[in-house]
């Protein structure tokens, strides 16, 4: 069930990466992320969709503060927590990667791997209660005893999504952080995953910010999602509301875009096919990023920015033209 | 398109559904193997890897086992068994041996002192070997500390550090060694003479000056290779999921990042033991190693070239034996590198 | 039978490691007709990838071809030598890869990779290649060619690297263009446009072609027929139609069942396929998919079921099949 108090929010976040290049005093910048702002309800999933170089994943791991955020603010259940010690929101906090062969220690085994979660927090008072620990959290996960000793690299890639899924509940967080975590999985595991998502959601009461590319799979388990193109957010909505109601072109272009697995609906449906290529997000366009392949820019679109507005009841998006568009 | 008609030796029973048992039955894990099982197994199908580890123990018997039960020793002076040729009897070991008495030949001679040549050679390459040994160690411990902390925390921390390793590669080793040597005489000879300290005199001023270079300069290459080491596992994503799970950067250094570097350091430090041996074996040969009467398998080639018409044998003994040392742990750490390395794994 | 360009039959193929035999390929059977586009299906160890470079002669050590007859515009491919697959390759069947970065070597220009292409099978000089090469660049939707031909790999996108591959692919104008996953690597945007100039390219040059790939939505698109592998065997084959609309095979209808339809108005579960894939040193001995299987029977985990024709273009290789005309066969005795 879903409350009105925002469990997570964030502010004109901002997350600018220095690069290499560039003349001798001039400062050349990536903006990842540019002036960002959105708030996840509890118990609620927010999906975050876009394209490479879109900033997604870096909104997620600022959002954990696994990289400073260069400005803005990051709210937890009311706190403040840009500049605090994050120790204790380590717990409360937690985050699934994308490839589950690399964020598993290979030297580690399972047990020790969610062990360390557990240790690291001073979750258990002896061995044997560390040890149930390990036990629960992993039948939690679907995975079993005999596992516990076994090393990463004997598992297959669903597997080992599941140890990662299992090592982020170890500390009871609230939030997780959902990092393109099926994106490098095969299609008929992933299924199996997602199932799983959304029943700890409806167990344990967790709230998600869902990463991916792949809309399909984002608008299945989110509850609203929002677009990011270039380091900026261009929509957010419901996701029903989103994926038959888009306003925003981007959108509209993204959702025509995919392949509709079905070769009827598929004959049927009209393509908006984007001309051009993503631009480089170290030198973005002027004024409104999405302006190089937006079939309806024009100067005001190199000017000025569009504002961030609420365009229907929750439904937000930034873009001049939106009549026009509609 | 291609199919196969009917078999007609089905039966009912053959499409009755199969019991979850039965399908489980199929799919079993493998065996588990542990990262350093894996290794090892690894390394024992690598013939050359074992036959070199084999010549390794026996060398090491040689030094630290034979001596003790050989009767001789290596600062035992026998007069009238001077220049003794291999396996050759002096005089006065021939009446004795007619007398009765059991004399255990001297298998590669004597030296112009009468010292066996044979436990001087054994006794020779324990000093090589202990002191590759602890010249390693120093190594391994200095400049993996130095390149994790370097390699950890980057930056200006990392840019320093290693500007300092710049300049230590220019320092020219011999030359300190020297003034080292100089310098330590005199306050070692004093110290020396306190009790407990007596073992100053044995090892000698240049051996320590060996040790205080070896702990000053040579350790910088091992902490280049671990910085590198380093840098590329703090990318990993087990660290950044270490990292928000709330460990400490002590933590991730000790528990992810050095534990993932053990393949590397093992295989470095094996490798880096023939190059101190060498490096101690040529200084003792310039007369900069140990003090006499401890013959080191340098001082002892250094000591033989004045007979080397007469003599061969007393360069080609300890010759050979720095070379069979330093050809076999190079090997052996070849191999370790084959099996502990994981790009090459299945 | 000729009316086919590529007709693949029985072939197995293995790849001999020190860990043991991997059988990659077993008992794959699959066909083409001139101008149209075969989808194949699977997922990871399915061995798409495998039958598609089997089909060029470019399976890598250590793998070797068992057995099968592989067909293609009338030429043996099992029997043939290195050097005469080398006149075929590049001109009568060609290949663009998943990667375009790693498959475009980067310290050539785009230009100089085009012409090499049509120097190799053509006998044109450089200057006639390079026409020919900005020719293709437009034909690929490339705009100002001169500039393009002269830049390297990394000073283009990942869109425009993959249009060069197909322009490289298409220079001798191939009856047959294999595309092994050629816009997993590339963002959905990006991804549209390519399909849509792979189709057009089609029409226009009237090619046929393979189209590897892990999502139903890509074939669903674009072809006209479609296999789907799993663990080395072709477990059914059919019209596109056939295979969203009634499909046979129980790892088809999983496939089906458990992709999230962005289109669907109410959130329904997923149904997930359960299991693991296969291990491919120890496959079953029976079908693969038995222990994942919902509908498993006794003789699916002893032995390889069979191809069952469904209709004369649909056939599954399933025990449920032959249990079905098992059944029939029985009652027609009553």
């Amino acid at each position: 069930m879903m409350e009105n108090k925002n469990l997570v929010e964030v502010q004109n976040l901002q997350q600018y990466f220095p690069v290499a290049g560039g003349k001798l005093f001039e400062k050349k910048v990536v903006k990842a992320v540019d002036n960002v702002s959105f708030g996840i309800k509890k118990g609620e999933t927010l999906g975050l969709v876009g394209e490479s170089g879109c900033g997604k994943t870096t909104t997620g791991r600022t959002l954990l503060r696994l990289y400073e955020p260069t400005a803005g603010k990051i709210f937890f259940d009311g706190e403040d927590i840009t500049k605090v010690n994050m120790l204790p929101y380590r717990r409360k906090m937690q985050i699934v990667f994308q490839d589950p062969y690399a964020s598993l220690d290979p030297r580690m085994t399972v047990g020790d791997i969610i062990g360390e979660a557990i240790d690291i927090h001073h979750l258990a008072s002896n061995k044997k209660d560390r040890q149930d620990q390990i036990i629960s959290v992993l039948s939690t996960v679907g995975l079993n005893s005999e596992h516990a000793n076994r090393y990463p690299h004997e598992f297959s890639g669903g597997q080992r999504q599941r140890v990662g899924i299992a090592r982020a509940l170890a500390v009871n967080p609230q939030f997780i952080v959902c990092d393109e975590p099926v994106s490098a999985l095969d299609v008929s595991i992933q299924a199996q995953v997602v199932n799983m998502f959304e029943q700890l959601q409806e167990e344990l009461g967790l709230t998600y910010l869902f990463i991916a590319h792949d809309l399909s799979i984002v608008k299945h388990i989110s509850n609203r999602i929002g677009v990011m193109y270039l380091g900026k957010m261009v929509e957010l909505a419901d996701s029903y509301e989103l994926t038959f109601h888009s306003v925003h072109p981007y959108t509209k272009s993204l959702i025509s875009a995919i392949p509709i697995a079905d070769p009827e609906t598929s004959r049927k449906s009209k393509r908006i096919v984007l001309e051009g290529d993503v631009p480089s997000p170290v030198n973005p366009p002027s004024g409104c990023r999405f302006r190089t392949r937006c079939p309806y820019a024009d100067e005001l679109c190199a000017a000025q920015e569009p504002e961030w507005r609420e365009v229907s009841t929750g439904h937000f998006a930034a873009c001049h033209h939106l009549d026009k568009v509609n | 398109m291609p199919k196969n008609k009917l078999s007609l030796q089905l039966n009912v029973e053959d499409f009755l559904p199969a019991s979850d048992a039965e399908k489980e039955s199929l799919t079993v894990m493998r065996k588990s193997v542990g990262f350093w099982k894996d290794g090892i197994r690894r390394l024992k199908k690598n013939k050359i890897s074992m036959i070199s580890l084999a010549v390794i123990i026996v060398v090491f018997i040689l030094s630290f086992l034979v001596p003790q039960f050989y009767p001789y020793r290596y600062e035992q002076q026998i007069r009238g068994s001077e220049n003794l040729a291999p396996m050759q009897y002096s005089q006065k070991e021939l009446t004795a041996m007619e007398a009765g008495e059991d004399v255990f030949p001297h298998i590669l001679g004597t030296d112009n002192l009468g010292r066996d040549y044979a436990i001087r050679v054994m006794m020779g390459s324990r000093v090589s070997l202990m002191v590759g040994l602890i010249a390693s160690c120093i190594i391994l411990l200095i400049g993996s500390l130095y390149g994790s902390i370097a390699g950890f925390f980057g930056g200006w921390v990392d840019m320093i550090m290693m500007r300092i390793v710049d300049m230590i590669y220019t320092v020219p080793d011999i030359l300190i060694i020297v003034l080292l040597s100089v310098a330590f005489d005199q306050p070692l000879k004093a110290l020396s003479q306190r009790p407990g300290f007596q073992w100053i005199q044995v090892i000698g001023v240049n051996l320590i000056s060996i040790f205080v270079v070896f702990a000053l300069l040579y350790w910088v290459g091992m902490a280049r290779i671990v910085r590198s080491q380093i840098l590329i596992l703090k990318e990993q994503e087990y660290v950044t999921a270490a990292r928000a799970l709330g460990a400490s950067s002590g933590h991730i250094i000790k528990k992810h990042l050095l534990t993932n570097c053990i393949g590397t350091l093992i295989v470095t430090t094996t490798l880096q033991i023939p190059s101190s041996i060498f490096t101690e074996s040529f200084l003792s040969f310039l007369g900069l190693g140990v003090a006499a009467p401890m013959p080191s398998l340098g001082s002892l080639a250094s000591a033989a070239l004045n007979g080397l018409q007469s003599y061969p044998h007393r360069l080609f003994a300890p010759a050979l034996m720095i070379s069979i040392i330093i050809l076999s742990f190079n090997l052996l750490g070849d191999g370790l590198r084959d099996a502990f390395d994981p790009k090459l794994k299945d | 039978m000729n009316e086919y360009l590529v007709n693949i039959e029985n072939e197995r193929l293995s790849f001999f490691t020190p860990a043991g035999e991997v059988k990659a390929l077993n008992d794959v059977s699959l066909h083409l007709r001139e101008g149209e586009v075969l989808g194949i299906v699977g997922e990871s160890g399915s061995g798409k990838s495998v039958t598609a470079y089997s089909l060029m002669g470019l399976t890598a050590y250590p793998g070797r071809l068992i057995g099968g007859s592989l067909q293609f515009n009338g030429h043996q491919i099992e029997k043939m030598t290195e050097k005469e697959m080398r006149k075929i390759r590049g001109n009568e069947i060609s290949i663009i890869f998943q990667d375009p970065m790693t498959s475009l070597n980067p310290v050539y220009t785009v230009g100089n990779q085009i012409t090499e292409v049509v120097m190799l099978h053509t006998n044109k000089n450089k200057q006639q290649a390079n026409e020919r090469a900005k020719e293709l660049l437009t034909l690929v939707g490339i705009n100002e060619p001169d500039k393009r031909l002269k830049q390297y790999p990394h000073e283009l996108s990942g869109g425009m690297r993959q249009r060069i591959m197909i322009a490289i692919a298409l220079a001798c104008e191939p009856k047959l263009l294999i595309a092994d996953e050629p816009t997993t690597a590339l963002d959905v945007t990006i991804q549209a446009q390519i399909l849509e100039l792979m189709m057009e390219l089609k029409d226009k040059l009237g090619m046929a072609i393979i189209m590897i790939t892990h999502d139903l939505g890509v074939v669903a698109n674009m072809c006209d027929r479609i296999a789907v592998m799993y663990a080395g065997k072709v477990v059914e084959y059919g019209n596109t139609d056939d295979i969203f609309y009634n499909p046979s095979h129980e790892y088809t209808k999983g496939l089906i069942r458990s992709i999230p339809k962005l289109t669907e108005k109410e959130h329904s579960k997923l149904v997930p396929i359960e299991g693991s894939p296969v291990d491919m040193l120890n496959p079953p001995a029976g079908c693969p998919f038995a222990p994942r299987c919902r509908a498993c029977m006794k003789i699916c985990l002893r032995e390889m079921p069979p191809y069952t024709d469904i209709s004369d273009i649909h056939y599954s290789a399933c025990w449920l099949l032959q249990k079905q005309e098992y059944e029939q066969a029985q009652k027609g005795d009553a």
